[in-house]
């Protein structure tokens, strides 16, 4: 998986290395972009750097699913409610014009202030959440419209009210509704990707993570308090089960790693628009031209290949 | 064993005075029972109807016709690809689940005649590291989905999990889309999925395949979940309501479509199977 990865990026790179020579300075941005992707896929993150990402995906300057929409979109139009019980704004859907099409995009959204972040839930999602998800993702099917989603979550709300109204279910038929989907879907882990609350609008025909970024089965502190039966070994933990992007591109769990501004997303906000819109395009341009049931049939296929046993 | 490796189960029981119960006493009225005894009753109390964990073989015994079953993928095992060590390595546990529970995986997959309509089956295993799902069980348990598809069968799902197993990382997290590709591919092929939950189903697998079920059926005072009571608890700082989360109250809220005592689900499943085997 790594090499496939790897193999689509040296191709980007050599062709345009060649096109250097006649393009000119505007093209130094891009190679310099393309060549970061590639160390950093060949990165093997020590025990230090996994804890900083850790650090950095939580930084609470670090650009949210709205930030990235306002610069990347044209028009958006905000969806609201599950048609069904409520608004789940920890969610937020909608659709926008990116170069010139219409996609739909999806994402997590944590808050800045505290009346936000308690409005948000911290990004935790209801059940209600992720069916408002669904629908969207449905419209879109419907139109031919590419579903963007940007994941950033602690992990789903386990609260009494989320689970009464089905958070398991809501999160496993998300998953389904996203593998039946025939029209181009990429994933971008933006922050934390926490679990099941993550995967929930994760499962698309390619999975991106920002430099930056954790994906992991459990928190930190959540497995610590497991398995060392003390939060406090939180960073042990985090090394034991890598949530970085290094080790979930290396493991196949995601497809490529998107560049951050020097020092971190929260740096740059603008530039950090700027490098996931890049990617973005890179992955819709991959997609182009694929038969509808063919992109349904490749994205089970490697969501089924997925796991390492003897 | 388990309490160190699950994720997010509790049992609904006060602890004894002890700390430790003995496996065959029943944590709700403290009736002691023989191994054959046990076994005898399927693992449900003879005095107050609480219902055991059971072990995955015994389910098999009961649910599918004398002679019918036979086990697929058996030589599928867990590796450990993040070389995961805790406070012992995952490697050692795995061994251990194996030693204690005779068992490959927490999950057994394999064709059988259910009252005579042939079906194919998967069985959870609690005992072996809490029934969670890592690549090993996600790839046994996409394997019986392909095996009913092929054969034009309904798969038969007995869930018991605490959920994605933790020392496979972010590959536990892959089995859920995983699990769903699988039955997505089946329904396409036209075989039902009847997902049967017993106690617990919780985390990773009720967000997977186990809430997939065409029809959902669970065991009696049954924890399905997806955050443990503890995590619920802690966060919203609420008293939970009495059956918060078991069989009973999912049943109330629509999430399951029958809770089904143990003894009954041969003929249910029958009676179920009779009626998808008119399915085009």
């Amino acid at each position: 998986m790594r090499s496939e990865a790897e193999l689509r990026l040296r191709e980007r790179l050599s062709k345009l290395r060649s096109m250097r020579l006649l393009s000119g300075a505007r093209l130094d941005g891009e190679l310099e972009r393309l060549e970061r992707q590639l160390e950093l896929m060949q990165a093997e993150p020590t025990e230090e750097e996994i804890w900083r990402s850790v650090e950095l995906a939580r930084h609470q300057d670090r650009p949210y699913t709205l930030d990235y929409v306002e610069r990347l979109f044209e028009d958006f139009f905000e969806l609201h409610g599950d048609r069904a019980q409520g608004d789940d704004q920890a969610i937020v859907a909608g659709l926008g014009r990116f170069e010139g099409r219409t996609l739909a995009v999806v994402g997590h959204q944590k808050g800045r202030d505290l009346k936000e972040r308690t409005a948000r839930n911290f990004g935790m999602a209801y059940p209600e959440g992720y069916r408002k998800a669904m629908r969207t993702m449905r419209l879109a099917d419907r139109f031919g419209f590419p579903v963007v989603t940007l994941v950033d979550t602690p992990g789903a709300y386990p609260g009494v009210v989320a689970e009464e109204h089905g958070q398991g279910g809501a999160i496993a038929a998300s998953q389904a509704v996203m593998l039946r989907l025939t029209v181009p879907t990429v994933a971008c882990i933006i922050g934390e990707g926490g679990s099941g609350g993550a995967i929930a609008i994760a499962v698309a025909d390619r999975v991106l993570m920002q430099e930056n970024a954790i994906y992991s089965v459990i928190s930190p502190e959540g497995c610590a308090a497991i398995l060392w039966r003390d939060a406090s070994q939180a960073r042990r933990a985090a090394e034991a089960f890598k949530p970085d992007a290094a080790h979930c591109l290396e493991l196949g769990v995601i497809d490529g790693i998107v560049v951050e501004p020097e020092g971190g997303a929260h740096e740059d906000h603008d530039e950090a628009a700027r490098l996931l819109g890049e990617s973005v395009r890179e992955a819709l341009d991959e997609l182009d031209g694929v038969p509808r049931d063919e992109l349904r049939r490749r994205r089970r296929a490697k969501f089924r290949s997925l796991g390492v046993y003897a | 064993m388990s309490e160190r490796i699950d994720v997010s189960i509790e049992s609904k029981q006060p602890e004894g005075p002890s700390g430790k119960r003995h496996p065959n006493t029943c944590p709700v009225c403290e009736s002691h029972y023989r191994d054959d005894e046990l076994a005898e009753a399927v693992w449900v109390c003879g005095q107050c109807g609480h219902h055991f964990s059971m072990p995955a073989r015994a389910r098999v015994d009961q649910l599918a016709d004398a002679g019918s079953w036979q086990e697929e993928a058996t030589e599928i095992r867990s590796d450990d690809p993040l070389g995961f060590f805790d406070l012992r390595p995952y490697s050692e546990r795995l061994v251990e689940a194996e030693l204690n529970t005779g068992l490959g995986e927490a999950i057994v997959v394999g064709s059988a005649t259910i009252g005579g309509h042939a079906c194919e089956l998967a069985v959870m295993d609690f005992a072996f590291m809490g029934g969670s799902m890592g690549s090993a069980v996600g790839e046994k348990f996409s394997r019986a989905c392909d095996s009913a598809a092929e054969r034009g069968l309904p798969l038969v799902s007995v869930s018991a999990s605490g959920g994605a197993r933790m020392q496979e990382g972010i590959l536990s997290l892959m089995q859920l889309p995983k699990t769903v590709a699988a039955v997505e591919d089946m329904h396409d092929a036209g075989s039902p999925l009847i997902s049967v939950m017993t106690h617990p189903t919780t985390a990773g697998v009720l967000a997977s395949f186990a809430t997939l079920g065409d029809v959902i059926i669970a065991e009696p005072g049954a924890l399905l979940i997806f955050a443990g009571p503890r995590v619920v608890q802690q966060t919203t700082r609420e008293k939970l309501p009495e059956d918060f989360a078991l069989s009973e109250s999912n049943f109330r809220l629509g999430h399951v479509d029958a809770v089904v005592p143990r003894p009954e689900l041969p003929s249910v499943l029958t009676r179920l199977l009779g009626l998808f085997a008119n399915a085009q």
